[in-house]
């Protein structure tokens, strides 16, 4: 359908982070131990997870904002959580954040929140500046706006002039914290559609924070589900998807059946009497077809859809990937 | 466990003025933020620091008045009047103003920062919050506080005279010639040493509890009624042991 490979030159660029035995506490209650993952290069990752099993102290964690209890954060051969204070601040530099609420300075308008970190961090003339900072704002559709204070506009509007801001100085990483939380469906198909074109144009190693399972099941080459304290599970996509890991999928699939709970996750006993009352798993749904790029050229992580499946001998779902059932012909 | 928590917490706090010092070192001292801090920390301070030490002065000279006629000493009022506002009411007003107007709106303003994650963006955008937010206003404050001080003094001292001369029909000279008699200047200079102290210790606390502020809006709240109580236990603490390290060190007058 479309090429693999485009000539061969293709390089894997973007930074890669590798987690290794993570373990993070706070006041001896443990939030997750021995968190071991790695993202790769380039590619774009969700981390889920039902509320409150720390996905955003992760994210900090990740970022040197909190320091773990064990392990380590390996990036371009430095391991963050062992660095001084002024490395710490040099790595940051390649990390590009989108904090919840977009985390926008109240007291500056838009336009400097986004210069902000230019004027900081480089020496460019003023002119430069404005060319870069309404370059980035009318990537997230934010031009018009620029003279505005984060207070007067929505949401939405912040968590996008957020992004901008976290774009400025071209990071290799980039991490959202819960970009779809308290947008409504059309906005967050329009942010998820920006995310997969910014890592197609940027080649930069994305990690997106969410329990949105609309987008974790759409936009993503890569899939990790926190829960009860421990990294459940992190691979590919179709992996997840195509999991009869009663956790993975009862959380995928937003079910009620399964190890998760309301308030914790469910007792021996509740499960025994969930499996003795015959409880029947509605088979796993189709696995849809991911986002591409709106240019409709493929991204450098992109994987073609049903390959995982296909090469590891799982047969996935009826219906899978629409129609482009290019793995699974093969 | 409780106890712990107490020393933990003072621990965190001393490294955090530790930190601090070492932002106030860093080049380059941000002169906009300080600027505007001191603004501001002066905007919110002047007003209410003069209405408080009118009444202050005219309290001392009130209940002076009908002491000194009594005993015949009508002349040392103004002595008593100056003694009482430099030493002790010009630096506990400083205090209580500095600690009640600054350390509450810098403690809400960086507590609300840290709470919508402002903090947080800054430190990823690779910006030391302690040199860009807590060193300038520190030292706004401790500017603030030192001029604070001399205007406390002034508007305390002027006041007492109004009310010894205007009200209670006392002599003008003797006020003024006996301003010499009990104070001197190491006085004067004792109380500017105390506001600089408290207004430093009243940014420092300010700035630890907003920074380290948690719980949404709520948290926000509780670390700015937190951050004033402790400044108040602490800067009447820091003015008893100035004083009485003062009184050890320089001779006084008439004893």
């Amino acid at each position: 359908m479309y090429p693999t490979t485009d000539g061969g030159q293709e390089e894997p660029v973007g930074v890669e982070v590798r987690v290794e035995g993570l373990t993070k506490s706070f006041g001896g209650q443990p939030v997750w131990r021995d968190v071991t993952l790695t993202l790769p290069a380039g590619e774009i990752s969700v981390l889920l997870g039902p509320s409150g099993t720390g996905k955003s102290v992760f994210l900090k964690t990740l970022v040197g904002l909190l320091k773990p209890d064990r392990g380590s954060i390996m990036i371009e051969g430095q391991d963050l959580p062992r660095l001084s204070e002024r490395a710490l601040y040099e790595v940051r530099k390649l990390f590009g954040v989108l904090f919840q609420d977009g985390a926008l300075f109240g007291s500056m308008n838009l336009f400097d929140n986004v210069a902000f970190p230019l004027r900081e961090h480089t020496r460019k003339p003023e002119s430069e500046v404005r060319r870069i900072v309404y370059e980035k704002l009318e990537m997230v559709g934010l031009v018009g706006a620029e003279h505005k204070l984060p207070g007067e506009i929505s949401g939405g509007m912040r968590k996008r002039a957020g992004l901008a801001r976290a774009l400025v100085l071209d990071p290799e990483i980039i991490l959202f914290d819960e970009p779809d939380s308290g947008l409504d469906p059309v906005r967050t198909a329009y942010l998820n559609q920006l995310i997969v074109d910014l890592n197609q144009q940027t080649d930069a190693t994305f990690l997106i924070v969410t329990h949105d399972i609309n987008t974790a099941r759409t936009v993503p080459d890569n899939i990790g589900l926190i829960y009860h304290g421990h990294l459940a599970m992190f691979g590919p996509r179709e992996m997840l998807l195509s999991s009869t890991e009663p956790v993975v999928r009862q959380f995928l699939n937003a079910q009620r059946v399964g190890p998760i709970g309301m308030a914790e996750e469910k007792d021996a006993d509740e499960l025994q009497a969930e499996a003795a009352a015959g409880v029947e798993l509605p088979p796993l749904p189709p696995i849809p077809p991911q986002l591409r790029p709106s240019n409709g050229r493929r991204r450098r992580g992109e994987r073609v859809a049903g390959q995982w499946c296909w090469r590891n001998g799982v047969t996935p779902p009826p219906g899978s990937f629409g129609d482009e059932v290019v793995g699974v012909r093969r | 466990m409780r106890v712990a928590s107490g020393v933990a917490q003072a621990g965190t706090f001393f490294a955090f003025c530790l930190d601090a010092l070492r932002g106030l070192g860093r080049r380059p001292f941000q002169v906009r933020e300080f600027i505007q801090q001191a603004w501001f920390i002066s905007s919110v301070s002047i007003l209410p620091a003069a209405l408080v030490s009118i009444p202050f002065g005219a309290v001392i000279a009130l209940q002076l008045g009908s002491l000194v006629r009594q005993l015949g000493a009508q002349s040392f009022t103004g002595a008593a009047s100056v003694l009482a506002v430099v030493r002790e009411a010009g630096p506990i007003v400083t205090a209580l103003i500095i600690a009640g107007a600054g350390g509450s709106a810098i403690c809400a303003d960086l507590g609300s920062r840290k709470i919508r994650e402002e903090l947080d963006a800054m430190e990823v955008l690779g910006i030391d919050p302690m040199h860009r937010l807590v060193a300038p206003r520190v030292v706004a404050s401790m500017l603030v506080a030192v001029l604070l001080n001399g205007l406390v003094s002034v508007v305390g001292v002027s006041g007492g005279y109004f009310f010894n001369v205007v009200m209670q029909g006392g002599t003008p000279g003797a006020y003024l010639a006996s301003f010499q008699a009990l104070g001197q200047l190491p006085d004067l200079v004792v109380g500017e040493i105390k506001a600089l102290l408290f207004g430093a210790a009243a940014a420092l606390v300010a700035s630890y509890k907003g920074m380290t502020a948690r719980g949404g809006p709520k948290g926000v709240g509780d670390a700015v009624n937190q951050s004033v109580v402790i400044t108040f236990m602490l800067l009447f603490a820091l003015n008893f042991v100035i004083t009485a390290v003062y009184f050890q060190v320089v001779p006084q007058k008439g004893t």
